[in-house]
């Protein structure tokens, strides 16, 4: 019962953090994010051939991938 | 045989390009590459075509199909074997799924060789947070391959009918976007992979002392399980007169006993209107990657049967890597076609040197293709071998 208390309580706190974090970059001010050449991958098709490429040729593996980029604005 | 390594970056490459931007569907694009890498006795060319359409407002799938076509008489075949040509054709398509804030990935890998047959599936999520300025994901995928072994028969090359070994791959990504200001962007990765079954390379084997003079080789044996751990961190930042460099770190390590490091630096520098019209985008990235040896890596062996596991593949050494590129974009409109937003125009081309601690270039004792050297060297003592490669690409985009 304890737990599930503690439980609630850290989500309410984490929720209630949440919601009051503003953007502290707005979207009108994002030109320069949303710009092409900002993109992490401006090329797919090319990337996955160099990839495989060092794949081919290094013990390492993974990660490589960009998670977002580019823009975060629709 | 050549591409066994593939689908580990497919995937990811697949999984994170497929949920990159979740709360918005990636554009509709078409693009038609040519690529040709020589190096190492090793070339390798062909085409790939990827297509991307969007299905109304909350749908995007995604087509690619290359072909590989290989020519290869690297130092290992050249050392044990005649030199061979084979083709891999590979097939992806893959879907997105825009919801609210959230994009879901689903797609569907087949990479068919000779002597190598593999089916992917992968998945993933990703969810825009904080006004868009955070995007997390997560991705999953799971191989199943077929491992087979080309032999001669009547001088005819075929599968050996007494070869087929079987491995499944597994991989967790964990992804993080987080817009910093509004000219920083960074990202970090993570990725769990593991694998089980039959990981060594059917034709590849290992060498080791009779005596001090002579060299004896037997089979590679590979433990049945790999497991690696990767984290990466990259960061974009755009100049004040429209030019972005970035960087990218990457940590590398598994159960083998690899460890590696990957740097990379990349400038991103559009010409402006007043030079050639502003159609031109340059780019320039220099990539620096380390590792060590895997614990059961050797050049060459004490003796032979020397212990459980013994491996050979310059894959698994001890050594360091440099990788120069550069492109040149050159972007363009068509009046006579309104529906066509944009096109370019891409040439790349990358040099790769390769420096080996660890690897001999065992030419200088046993030889190439059956023929011995004049003055052949004692084992062991041969140079180390380096590897310089010429990575050529020119594409086509076209975006709707």
């Amino acid at each position: 019962m304890r737990t599930r208390g503690l439980l609630v309580l850290t989500l309410a706190v984490l929720s209630a953090g949440c919601s009051s974090i503003e953007p502290w970059v707005k979207p009108y001010d994002r030109e320069n994010l949303a710009d092409p050449i900002m993109a992490f991958t401006r090329a797919p098709i090319s990337q996955e051939f160099l990839d495989h490429v060092f794949d081919s040729r290094e013990g390492s593996r993974g990660a490589t991938g960009a998670a977002g980029g580019g823009c975060g604005c629709n | 045989m050549a591409n066994k390594r593939l689908l580990g970056f497919v995937i990811t490459c697949c999984a994170f390009g497929g949920a990159v931007h979740a709360g918005v569907l990636p554009e509709d694009r078409a693009d038609v590459l040519y690529f040709r890498y020589e190096g190492g006795g090793v070339t390798v060319n062909g085409p790939s075509m990827l297509v991307r359409k969007s299905i109304g407002e909350h749908v995007s799938v995604q087509a690619n199909y290359l072909i590989d076509m290989v020519s290869s008489a690297s130092i290992d075949v050249e050392t044990a074997a005649s030199p061979y040509e084979d083709e891999r054709r590979q097939g992806t398509f893959s879907a997105d799924f825009l919801l609210g804030k959230s994009t879901y990935s689903i797609g569907y890998i087949n990479s068919d060789e000779s002597d190598y047959k593999a089916k992917t599936l992968f998945m993933g999520v990703s969810h825009d947070m904080f006004g868009d300025l955070t995007t997390i994901s997560f991705n999953y995928s799971e191989g199943h391959n077929d491992v087979f072994r080309n032999v001669k028969i009547d001088d005819v090359k075929q599968n050996d009918p007494t070869f087929h070994e079987k491995m499944q791959s597994r991989s967790y990504s964990l992804g993080l976007s987080q817009i910093i200001t509004k000219n920083l962007i960074i990202s970090g990765a993570y990725e769990v992979d593991t694998d089980e079954g039959f990981l060594r390379s059917p034709y590849r084997s290992v060498r080791f002392f009779i005596d001090p003079f002579n060299q004896g080789r037997e089979d590679e044996k590979y433990p049945k399980t790999h497991s690696s751990n990767a984290a990466s961190i990259r960061a974009k930042y755009f100049l004040p007169y429209r030019a972005a460099i970035d960087g990218m770190y990457r940590f590398y390590t598994d159960t083998w006993g690899v460890i590696g490091h990957t740097a990379e630096l990349g400038y991103v520098h559009p010409l402006d209107k007043m030079l050639l019209g502003g159609n031109w985008i340059f780019e320039g990235r220099l990539r620096y990657y380390t590792q060590t040896k895997a614990d059961f890596y050797q050049d060459i062996f004490p003796r032979a049967d020397f212990s459980n596991f013994m491996a050979r593949d310059k894959e698994l050494a001890t050594y360091n890597a440099y990788t120069l590129g550069v492109n040149a974009a050159y972007e363009f409109k068509i009046e006579r076609f309104p529906w066509l937003s944009k096109g370019s125009l891409n040439m790349r081309y990358d040099h790769m040197t390769a420096n080996y601690d660890d690897f001999r270039d065992a030419r200088f004792s046993l030889g190439s293709f059956g023929k011995l050297p004049d003055d052949p060297y004692d084992p062991g003592t041969e140079p180390l071998y380096k590897l310089d490669a010429d990575i050529y690409q020119f594409y086509i985009s076209a975006f709707f």
